[in-house]
């Protein structure tokens, strides 16, 4: 008692030692600094505009471009048929997902089964409406007369042709790097290691250079081009594929090749399924292969060949028919996927490595075959350890696409660059760069984070 | 009955046992694929190196005049002999070339210094370091101090370029990134999403975006009579993007630091500002000293990327030796050049990186 009374009372404190009020200063401060800052920005830029004599907005946009474009390819046109396309597309996904949904989960009841039935149902419309949908799509493609906006759609969807085939690529070739760099071959070990560290430590835009101007420009000329099975040219103009070319009732083929690689995906899981709840196996290897074949084939003998090949031809001066592929793209293609590769094989290496050795013991000790321990135990832990870092060199292929512009790729920054020089609408450019790689960086992270939480260990 | 020893003849092991045969046996041929393995792998070499030994190496002419490599098939490193200087700094005037000679070699006196470890506690060492950068500027900058005639930005290129714009990024980046990565972990609603904006902004565009945003927009920021050159809104451009990223790394050391600390630093009384300078920072920091090097090999490779705002850095400078026209189409030897430059750099800080982290063991 003698204690708490010989105590001095407590000193008030001052409000401004009170961290919370501190704390709301300290905001406050920062906040009308920035708007402040912001303010001043904005003042010298309309400023700087007028004295230059640039309009603000992005009227310019539907200006006509009247700039060539080296690659285009055909831009859906929004109408009521690309609607009635999309939702039937998403419809399929939707379907398949409820589809799947049903013979993931382990026990079979009253809800599950309606899921399945509704899934069905779904999918199987959906797929009708979506073949029937695929003949309203109608798309335009851009000329010299086009606008501003279709240019850098145009470019746009170059990016992502990069970007989508960069990831792809790059995972394949790193998986065989890193599987290389694993193998107890000591020479190939080795020269994996060296791969590795010559190709990630040279800036990428130098592996862009070393493929466009010393690969694919100086592949022989038209007359002297170098051919595979004489259908594949390759040349200083780039290389020529066979084209195919589509029938009438193409779609109607490639439905029925979906609907049956589904259908085996379905009788699969069912029997896995039932494996897991019965343990009998289900003889699989006939009415698969039945499915198989005997659809598609029922469809040709109704539609008759869905398309044929257009071979590139050596007339005059240059190739006809078939289908381009510019030194421009091969090179970005090409240099993108060397340099991503050897990051992703240290990624991949170093997600097998960090899988403990005891769990491949534990593998054989249950007499599992090799492949059967590296596909049911060893990768699915590693995935754990590979996807984040691997996800961050998607969003760098995604990224590095932009140095397209230094060779002469149309995409999205090399098209906006252009635009930007004719009209000097230089904020409202960049401010559309940087939305759309923002975009694109969002969608790829809410993609990998959705698989990641998916394949994550679930701690109960 | 008398028993025979087989005295010890000091018999090797069979040699298929032990040594290269067997290290062979082990590692290339052991089963039946490795073998194939091998052979493949060591056509494929075969068949990559010899074509390039043959271009670089024994057809390869050497000198410094353009008429030793007429009618040869080679590599000209003719071409290098001559050109270097021009590689290393640029359009840099050449009777001037002596100053940054000498402030790279300042700045290799002040490194093997640092190497000795009794060297390394020394005051005058640290000072040294701090004001380096000031008296390098100087040096190469010049301007009527101590009679040096003045050098503008703009004659600067090559090896020197790509050097400075990763250095001084980085001397700039650094405390921007610490800034922002405090911000992110910080209580306060609006420093914190400030923050998170920032980084977030910035890692979800291509740089390339950032330096013509630099290059382009930032000028229209400021008032129409300041002027930057176009290495200064090189800076800018790396710098910002630069802050986000290291900023990431950052707050990995902070996170990573165990809640004690931040405890018991508060259970001495110490401020915001006392806690995050003497206790927080100097173990987050060393933590994330390794993947700050990976940072700076980042900004030294993507410095490159300043060739398309139309600076000459190391790689720019390749295009504009070979369109001298006494060197014209040189192009593989200068790439050869740059590229081994670009890789020594790299490689090497790599590999102190992972010095640095085993010293440390993490």
């Amino acid at each position: 008692m003698t204690d708490s009374a010989s105590m001095p009372a407590p000193e008030k404190i001052p409000f401004w030692r009170n961290p919370t009020i501190r704390a709301y200063g300290f905001q406050a401060v920062m906040l009308v600094g920035l708007v402040l800052l912001a303010l001043v920005i904005y003042r010298n830029t309309l400023a700087n505009l007028t004295l230059r004599g640039i309009n603000t907005g992005f009227a310019f946009l539907s200006n006509e471009a009247g700039f060539g474009i080296g690659e285009t390819s055909a831009i859906p046109m929004i109408n009521p048929g690309f609607f009635y396309f999309l939702f039937s597309t998403l419809g399929v996904a939707l379907g398949l997902f409820l589809l799947f949904r049903y013979l993931i989960q382990a026990e079979g009841n009253g809800k599950n089964r309606f899921m399945l039935a509704a899934g069905g149902v779904l999918f199987i419309g959906s797929l009708g409406c979506f073949y029937t949908s695929i003949s309203l799509v109608e798309t335009y493609t851009y000329t010299h007369a086009a606008t501003y906006v279709t240019a850098l759609v145009t470019g746009l969807i170059n990016t992502l042709k990069v970007a989508v085939l960069g990831c792809v690529l790059s995972t394949i070739l790193g998986l065989f790097i890193a599987l290389a760099r694993l193998s107890p071959n000591w020479l190939l070990k080795k020269l994996a290691h060296a791969y590795i560290e010559i190709n990630r430590n040279i800036p990428v835009l130098m592996h862009l250079f070393f493929w466009y101007f010393i690969v694919f420009q100086r592949l022989p000329g038209v007359r002297q081009s170098a051919s595979l099975f004489d259908t594949v040219f390759f040349n200083n103009r780039g290389v020529y594929l066979p084209r195919p070319v589509f029938q009438e009732n193409f779609a109607l083929f490639f439905v029925a090749i979906f609907l049956s690689l589904v259908i085996v995906l379905f009788l699969w899981l069912h029997g896995r399924k039932r494996q897991g709840l019965t343990g009998k196996k289900t003889p699989l290897m006939v009415p698969c292969l039945g499915v198989m074949i005997g659809l598609p084939a029922l469809v040709y003998l109704f539609t008759g060949t869905p398309f044929h090949f257009d071979y590139p031809v050596l007339k005059g001066f240059n190739f006809k028919g078939g289908m381009t592929l510019t030194p421009e793209f091969m090179a970005l293609v090409t240099g993108l996927t060397v340099y991503v590769s050897a990051f992703n094989a240290e990624i991949i290496r170093s997600g097998i490595e960090s899988v403990s050795k005891g769990q491949t013991e534990a593998g054989r000790a249950l007499s599992m075959s090799e492949g059967r321990i590296m596909r049911k135990v060893v990768l699915p832990q590693a995935l754990r350890v590979i996807i984040p870092p691997m996800t961050s060199e998607y969003l760098a292929i995604a990224k590095n696409s932009s140095l397209a512009v230094a060779i002469g790729y149309p995409d999205l920054v090399s098209i906006g660059g252009t635009i930007l020089n004719q009209t000097g609408q230089s904020i409202e450019v960049i401010g559309i760069w940087m939305t759309v790689y923002l975009i694109i960086s969002l969608l790829i992270s809410i993609g990998m984070n959705w698989y990641n939480a998916k394949i994550r260990l679930i701690q109960r | 009955m008398k028993t025979t020893v087989q005295p010890y003849r000091g018999d090797r092991p069979p040699i298929f046992k032990t040594g290269a045969l067997n290290w062979m046996k082990n590692n290339l041929f052991s089963p039946w694929y490795n073998a194939v393995l091998t052979v493949v792998t060591g056509a494929l070499l075969y068949i990559l190196v010899t074509p390039l030994w043959r271009w670089g190496v024994t057809n390869a002419c050497f000198g410094t005049t353009p008429d030793v490599c007429k009618d040869n098939h080679g590599a000209c490193w003719a071409f290098i002999q001559d050109m270097w200087p021009v590689f290393m700094v640029g359009t840099y005037p050449s009777d001037q070339r002596w100053r940054v000679a000498l402030a790279a070699g300042l700045v290799a006196v002040l490194i093997i210094a640092t190497l000795f470890r009794a060297l390394r506690k020394q005051r005058v060492l640290h000072l040294c370091w701090v004001l380096s950068p000031i008296v390098i500027f100087i040096l190469v900058r010049g301007g009527e101090v101590f009679h040096l005639s003045h050098v503008p930005s703009t004659q600067w290129g090559g090896l020197m370029l790509t050097v400075f714009l990763s250095l001084v990024s980085m001397i700039f980046a650094f405390p921007l990134s610490v800034l922002l990565a405090l911000g992110r972990q910080s209580d306060m609603p609006v420093i914190r999403s400030v923050s998170v904006a920032y980084i977030e902004l910035v890692r979800g565009v291509p740089l390339i975006s950032i330096l013509f945003m630099a290059s382009v927009v930032l000028p229209l920021f400021f008032p129409p009579e300041m002027e930057f050159s176009k290495i200064m809104r090189a800076v800018v451009g790396i710098t910002l993007f630069f802050a986000a990223y290291l900023a990431e790394n950052i707050r990995g050391g902070l996170q990573g630091l165990s809640q004690g600390q931040y405890e018991a630093a508060d259970a001495l009384g110490l401020g915001y500002w006392k806690k995050t300078g003497f206790i927080i920072l100097p173990q987050a920091l060393r933590i994330v000293l390794p993947p700050m090097v990976n940072n700076f090999i980042g900004i030294l490779k993507d410095t490159s990327l300043v060739g398309i705002i139309g600076l000459i850095d190391l790689l720019q400078v390749a295009f504009a030796a070979t369109s001298n026209p006494k060197w014209l189409g040189k192009i593989e030897e200068a790439y050869l050049f740059v590229a081994l430059f670009y890789w020594i750099m790299c490689y090497s800080l790599s590999k102190f990186s992972r010095i640095l982290e085993e010293r440390y063991q993490l």
